[in-house]
C-alpha cells in the first residue's frame, strides 16, 4: 500500500487523484465522509462510548513538486517550484508532468559548456528547464500546458537494512498510518482527516480547523532525519530506528504539555518506541488546527525520514510500524486525556 | 510592586503558562463574575456588564530557550523560543522551571562573534556529565533569562517586563473598576512571542465589539538610537500602528478622548518594528475595532528591560477609565 501510495502524483493543488483512491478506501470504515472545498478528506467514526469530544488525527496528502509557468519556442519547459525543494539535488532528476504523466528531465547545459563560474556555484533553479523531448513549442503544447504540475519520477524500492527509499515519503507515510488506524474500532469519536496544500503554507488545516471545532488534534508526519555524515551530534533532528519523532515545538506550534505528556505515557505503559525530535525548525498542519477557531490541543509523531523533499526519501519498515502503533496506542485511549474547553477556575 | 515583583518572578514561557495564569487567577477572581482557562490556555477574567463587549487582552508569556540536546559532558544545546537575540543572550544567566540555572556559552573555536549560529551556543549547568545533567533538565525542558527585578529612581529594571508589566495593568484595572458598563474581558493570553497565538483564539471564542491589548513598546530616548516619538515618563503610549496592525480610528479617539478628560499623560506610539497580540486580533472573524495601550520600555527582549513606573500608573488609569 505504501508503494502504492508514494507512486501516486499528488503536488499541492492536485491532489485529485489521490483523493479518490483515499475516499474510496475508507468507504466501508467509516460513518461519514465529506470532502470539503478546498479538497480536505474528512472522515467521521463513531466511537464505542461516545463522551461528545471531537477527536481528530490527520495527514496531508500533498507532496513538493513543480508547476510549468512557460513553453519556449525550443520545447523546453520553464518552471516554478511548489513548496521548498533545494537547488542542489535537482540536476537531471527525472520527472512526470500533468495526469497523462509525460516524462521529462530537469536539464541544463552540460559541464564542459559551463564556464568555470557556472561550474564552481550551485546553479539556481531558475536557469533550469525541463526536457520532454520534444522539437519545438508546438510539439510540446500537444503534451503538456501551462500550470500543470510536476512531481518527481521516482518509484517506491525496499533496500539494505530494513529501509526503504521513495519519493513523496513526506506525507504518504501519514496517510498510510491513517488508512490503517480508521481500520480499528475506538471508545471516542474520532475524525481521520487527509488535508490540502501542507507544503504550501499550512492551508488545508487552516480550512480543516474551522470546519472540525477540534477538541484534540494528532497530526502524523514526516520529518527530518539528519542521521549523517557531517552533521553534529547535536544537530540530528531525529535518527532511523529510533522510533516516531514526538515534536515539543517548531516554529508553527508549541505542541500542547498534557497531550505530549499522555502520549509518553502511553508509549511507557506500552512499551512502545519513541524520539524527541531534537530541533526547532520546521512546520506542518499543527500550526494551523491548534490556532484556527477556538484553538484546539495539538500533538506530532512524524516519521524520521533523510533527504526530505527530495525524488528518494530514505525511512525504516520499522519506524513506521512503530509510528502505526503507538498512534493506535493514543487514539485508542484518547478518551482518558479529558480535554476541557472551558476550565471555570473556584 | 509587591504583585509586579510576583508576576515577574512566576515561570511563563511560551507554550507552558500554567504556572503564571494560576497566579493571575488566584490575583483576580475576587473582582470578577467569572474566571475561566480556554482550550490553550489563555486565562479569561470576565466583568459582567450591560453594554458593548469589551476585550483588553495581556499577554502572559516571556521568551526563552528550550533544551534540544544534552552532550557527553553535561552541556546543554537549544533552541530559542520567541525573538532571543543570539548576541543579547551570551554570558546570560537562565533558569528552568525546576529552579536549575545555568549560563550560555559559545564555542571558542568561532574566531569571529559575528558568524556565531544558535547551533554554536550551549548551556552549562554545571553538571559533570549527561548522566547528572539529565538529573536536572529533559530535553523539551524550557528556561527563561534571569535578570533581578530592581525598582531605582522609580523606575523598574527586569526580565520579562515584557509583559508582566502589562499583565500587572490590566490586574490593577481589574481591581479598581467598579460598576462598569461595558462587558468587559480581560484576557491573559498564551504565546505572543511565536506569534500572537493566544489572542487569535481568544478573539475568535469571545468575538468583542472593541479590543484594547496592553503591551511593551520600543523608545527612542537612548543615546544615539534609532528615531522614535516614545520616551520613558511621558506617559502611557496609545498605539497608532505597528508592523501588525494600523489601530481602528474610532478606538485611538476613544483613548485619546479619555486620556484627556481624565487628565492622563499619554503620548502617541508610532512603533516601526515589531506586533501585539492586536495583529491577530483585529483580523478575526469579521473584523474587530481593535487598538493598543502600550507601556514603553527600553531594551526589550533583553534581561534589563527598564520601565518607568508613572507610565505604569497612567496606563492603569486609562484601562480603567476606557469606555464605548
Amino acid at each position: 500500500m505504501l508503494k502504492t501510495l508514494t507512486e501516486f502524483n499528488a503536488v499541492s493543488g492536485d491532489e485529485d487523484n489521490l483523493r479518490n483512491f483515499l475516499v474510496n478506501e475508507i468507504k466501508p470504515y467509516a460513518d461519514d465522509i465529506k470532502v470539503d472545498i478546498t479538497g480536505n478528506i474528512i472522515a467521521f467514526k463513531k466511537g464505542k462510548k461516545s463522551d461528545g469530544s471531537v477527536n481528530v488525527v490527520a495527514a496531508h496528502m500533498d507532496e513538493v513538486g513543480f508547476i510549468i509557468t512557460k513553453i519556449e519556442e525550443n520545447g523546453f519547459l520553464r518552471f516554478e517550484e511548489v513548496g521548498g525543494i533545494s537547488d542542489a539535488i535537482l540536476l537531471t532528476q527525472k520527472v512526470e508532468i500533468g495526469d497523462k504523466r509525460v516524462s521529462g528531465i530537469l536539464g541544463v547545459k552540460a559541464v564542459h559548456l559551463q564556464s568555470k563560474d557556472e561550474r564552481q556555484n550551485l546553479i539556481k533553479m531558475k536557469n533550469m528547464y525541463i526536457d520532454i523531448g520534444a522539437n519545438s513549442k508546438e510539439e510540446a503544447e500537444k503534451k503538456v500546458k501551462i500550470g500543470d504540475y510536476v512531481a518527481f519520477a521516482s518509484r517506491y524500492t525496499e533496500f539494505g537494512n530494513d529501509k526503504i527509499k521513495a519519493k513523496a515519503l513526506d506525507d504518504r507515510v501519514g496517510v498510510y498510518a491513517i488508512l490503517n488506524l480508521i481500520k480499528e474500532e475506538y471508545e471516542s469519536d474520532i475524525y481521520f482527516c487527509f488535508t490540502t496544500q501542507e507544503e504550501t503554507g499550512l492551508r488545508g488545516a487552516k480550512i480543516l480547523s474551522h470546519r472540525i471545532n477540534a477538541d484534540t488534534c494528532l497530526i502524523l508526519e514526516g520529518t527530518n532525519a539528519a542521521d549523517v555524515e557531517g552533521v553534529k551530534e547535536h544537530e540530528r533532528v531525529t535518527c532511523l530506528g529510533d522510533g516516531p519523532a514526538l515534536s515539543v515545538m517548531d516554529r508553527a506550534s508549541i505542541s500542547n504539555i498534557k497531550y505530549n505528556d499522555f502520549i509518553k505515557k502511553q508509549a511507557d505503559e506500552n512499551k512502545l518506541k519513541y524520539q524527541l525530535k531534537k530541533t526547532l525548525n520546521g512546520g506542518n498542519d499543527a500550526g494551523s488546527m491548534a490556532y484556527g477557531a477556538n484553538g484546539c490541543m495539538t500533538a506530532v509523531l512524524s516519521l524520521p525520514t533523510r533527504y526530505l523533499h527530495s525524488p528518494i526519501s530514505v525511512a525504516q519498515k520499522s519506524d513506521i510500524d512503530d509510528l502505526i502503533k503507538l498512534s493506535e496506542c493514543v487514539l485508542k485511549n484518547i478518551h482518558k486525556l479529558c480535554p476541557v474547553r472551558k476550565e471555570v477556575i473556584k | 510592586m509587591l504583585d509586579l515583583q510576583k508576576l515577574i518572578n512566576t515561570y511563563g514561557i511560551s507554550g507552558d503558562e500554567g504556572e503564571i495564569s494560576d497566579l493571575i487567577a488566584s490575583l483576580t477572581k475576587d473582582y470578577a463574575t467569572e474566571v475561566y482557562k480556554d482550550i490553550l490556555g489563555n486565562l479569561v477574567v470576565h466583568k459582567k456588564g450591560n453594554g458593548k463587549k469589551l476585550m483588553f487582552a495581556a499577554h502572559m508569556d516571556e521568551i526563552g530557550i528550550m533544551v534540544t540536546y544534552i552532550d557527553d559532558n553535561g552541556f546543554i544545546r537549544f533552541g530559542m523560543v520567541g525573538g532571543v537575540d543570539k548576541y543579547n543572550c551570551l554570558y546570560q544567566r537562565v533558569k528552568f522551571k525546576n529552579g536549575t540555572v545555568g549560563v550560555v556559552g559559545y564555542e571558542e573555536k568561532i574566531s569571529d562573534i559575528k558568524n556565531i549560529k544558535v547551533s554554536n551556543l550551549y548551556i552549562d549547568i554545571g553538571a559533570k556529565n549527561r548522566e547528572e545533567a539529565e538529573k536536572m533538565v529533559s530535553v523539551g525542558d524550557t528556561a527563561v533569562f534571569l535578570g533581578e527585578c530592581i525598582v531605582q529612581n522609580n523606575r523598574v529594571i527586569s526580565h520579562a517586563l515584557d509583559n508582566r508589566i502589562g499583565v500587572y495593568v490590566l490586574i490593577e484595572a481589574i481591581k479598581r473598576i467598579k460598576n462598569n458598563k461595558n462587558d468587559l474581558y480581560f484576557v491573559f493570553t498564551v504565546q505572543e512571542e511565536v506569534g500572537l497565538r493566544g489572542a487569535k483564539t481568544s478573539a475568535f471564542s469571545i468575538e468583542p465589539d472593541y479590543a484594547i491589548a496592553v503591551d511593551v513598546t520600543d523608545t527612542g530616548d537612548t543615546p544615539e538610537c534609532n528615531v522614535m516619538a516614545v520616551s520613558l515618563g511621558n506617559g502611557a503610549a496609545i498605539k497608532i500602528k505597528d508592523s501588525s496592525v494600523l489601530c481602528n480610528r474610532e478606538v485611538v479617539d476613544a483613548l485619546k478622548e479619555c486620556a484627556n478628560k481624565n487628565k492622563i499623560k499619554y503620548q502617541l506610539e508610532v512603533l516601526e518594528a515589531g506586533g501585539t497580540d492586536a495583529g491577530a486580533i483585529h483580523l478575526t472573524k469579521g473584523g474587530i475595532k481593535t487598538g493598543a495601550v502600550s507601556i514603553p520600555v527600553r531594551y526589550i527582549h533583553t534581561p534589563c528591560e527598564t520601565a518607568d513606573l508613572c507610565d505604569v500608573e497612567n496606563a492603569i488609569s486609562l484601562i480603567e477609565k476606557i469606555e464605548f
